[in-house]
């Protein structure tokens, strides 16, 4: 089970994010999660939103370079050590994690933390086997 | 007092340097008749015969040869004599597939080390003098030919090549260079270091010869100040010899092109048409005492104004402004020939789009040279090591198709300014013609 994650190339100049976020909001979408990843020159903004197809649409048309990716999502018991007990599992089981970011819900007692790693076929399949709930898109837009 | 290298050739009259350009014309149109099927056909396409060619009069009658024949005709097609009496062979700065090489017998060597001789004369050298030539020696005629004309002068010449600027300021103290042969851009870098070192008082420099790149005039005072130096332009291209083709005497307001080896002619690049003295237009040369590589009216689209106007130095050769402009788009960064096609090549083979646009720099005095590119969905991709790769990638095949280091940067789509739907290819902000 994974979810969908969109990145989007953002020049490293000012203003940039906003534009983009305007455009995902006049689209009617909410924004779940970001993270931002860059370089001196340029960076990725990495979304998980309510409606990937309506975001992705609205950026296309704005001349946004834009990718799909499936990126797996885990429900961390929010507490401390609760990351790194997720982690532990991937690291034992030799998986790398290319980048990872969290976000908290107002309820509940998880955090919600996104995953990109080099296999996500593997690693879905240690993570339930450990017992670790996996998050699903409908779980995103129910958010 | 002013000195020559060949006093009579240099000053000799209009009609003598008439005289030797008839009469060497017709003798080199024969021997590439006889000797270089490319031109027998090339004549006989325009109908002309050597019988044609009685004088520079009938000089325009004679085809045009282009940088794109002398590629096409790689590497031997433009040689006219045989390879046994050839010594050396040059070539241009550039690429891959688009090399040009040139070829020299001895005869052909003398006369380029003469011309060059001329020029480091004009500059105030004597054998007394020593020549510290920080051209790059190899492939790249710049080093050759100085080091050639400086051995004809007699002055005690340090090959030092291009580089290592710490070993060119100890040997410039050291063994006190007098007169220095580089490009200006590197000229003016060994003029900051040593300014740097607090060397200025250590350094017995008296002139610079300085070419290979456009250079302004602000920039010639800026290295005449700094080293306490009188900077002199010289003109070349590998093609036709290579530096010496032209160069300046102590009037600086222009190069003398040696007239007993090269007709040069100011042309319309667009209709070919001849121009009159004075007008602005490409130069054009002929060669007329070269064996290996003669050229007939070899287009170097390079734009300039040709003056006869009597020089206070007494040479009465005609002399070419500096270039001021190019009637084609190569570039040229750090002394080395760019054209965007080559770029171009290199972002289409690798999955980018031909919107590009290319920035030349210069910071101080060394050049940059800087490609921006937009982003495509095929290049993009979520994380940063991958992109970073590519980056790279593209980075590596740029400099091995140029040479050179260019700086990638890669923005956001459609952000590259177009200009009636057309992106502004090359924006070049050294402003080296802004003067002309």
């Amino acid at each position: 089970m994974t979810i969908s994650q969109l990145s989007i190339f953002a020049e490293n100049k000012p203003g940039t994010i906003y534009e983009i976020t305007r455009t995902i909001a006049d689209a009617g979408v909410d924004i779940r999660a970001l993270s931002v990843a860059d370089t001196q020159d340029f960076g990725i903004l990495r979304l998980i939103v309510s409606d990937i197809e309506k975001a992705r649409q609205a950026l296309n048309e704005d001349n946004c370079v834009v990718s799909v990716t499936q990126v797996i999502g885990v429900a961390v018991p929010d507490k401390p050590g609760g990351l790194a007990d997720v982690l532990k599992i991937l690291k034992d089981a030799e998986i790398n994690v290319e980048y990872v970011y969290a976000f908290i819900t107002i309820s509940g007692k998880n955090a919600c933390v996104v995953l990109r790693v080099g296999d996500n076929e593997k690693a879905i399949k240690i993570l339930n086997d450990a017992g670790v709930t996996l998050l699903s898109e409908d779980f995103i837009k129910q958010l | 007092m002013e000195n020559y290298y060949q006093k009579e050739i240099e000053t000799a009259s209009q009609e003598q340097i008439r005289e030797w350009q008839n009469e060497r014309l017709v003798k080199t149109v024969h021997h590439v008749w006889e000797n270089n099927e490319f031109y027998r056909k090339r004549m006989q396409e325009k109908g002309v015969t050597p019988e044609d060619i009685k004088s520079v009069d009938d000089l325009y009658k004679l085809p045009f040869t282009t940088k794109d024949d002398l590629r096409e005709q790689y590497p031997y097609g433009l040689l006219s004599k045989p390879l046994d009496e050839c010594v050396r062979i040059q070539s241009t700065s550039g690429t891959t597939g688009r090399r040009v090489v040139a070829f020299y017998t001895q005869h052909d060597i003398d006369l380029w080390d003469d011309c060059c001789a001329r020029a480091i004369v004009a500059a105030g050298g004597t054998k007394d003098d020593v020549c510290h030539v920080s051209y790059g020696y190899g492939l790249f005629t710049g080093g050759p030919g100085l080091n050639g004309g400086s051995h004809k002068v007699g002055c005690l010449t340090l090959p030092m090549s291009s580089g290592n600027t710490e070993r060119q300021i100890q040997f410039m103290t050291d063994l006190g260079s007098t007169i220095l042969c580089c490009t200006p851009s590197y000229a003016a870098y060994l003029a900051e270091s040593i300014i740097e070192k607090g060397l200025r008082d250590k350094i017995k420099l008296k002139a610079g010869i300085f070419g290979a790149e456009a250079w302004t005039e602000e920039m010639r005072q800026d290295i005449q100040d700094k080293l306490g130096i009188k900077a002199y332009d010289i003109y070349g291209l590998t093609e036709i010899s290579g530096p010496g083709v032209s160069f300046e005497c102590s009037e600086q307001t222009g190069m003398h092109i040696n007239e007993d080896h090269f007709i040069a002619e100011i042309i319309d690049p667009n209709t070919g048409e001849v121009l009159p003295e004075g007008a602005k237009g490409e130069l054009v040369f002929t060669s007329i005492t070269k064996e290996a590589f003669p050229l007939l009216r070899y287009r170097t689209r390079d734009i300039c104004i040709l003056s006869r106007k009597p020089c206070s130095c007494g040479r009465t050769h005609v002399k070419m402004t500096k270039p001021l402009g190019r009637s084609d788009d190569m570039l040229i960064v750090k002394g080395v020939n760019v054209f965007p096609s080559q770029i171009e090549m290199v972002l289409l083979q690798k999955g980018l789009t031909s919107n590009y646009q290319i920035i030349v720099d210069r910071e101080k005095t060394t050049d940059s040279i800087e490609v921006k590119v937009e982003m495509t969905p095929a290049l993009f991709h979520d994380t940063m090591t991958t992109l970073e790769a590519k980056e790279q990638e593209i980075t590596d095949a740029l400099k091995s198709v140029l040479g050179i280091y260019a700086k990638i940067s890669i923005v956001e789509p459609k952000s590259i300014v177009r200009s009636e739907g057309k992106a502004v290819r090359v924006i070049d902000k050294r402003n080296l013609y802004k003067n002309n």
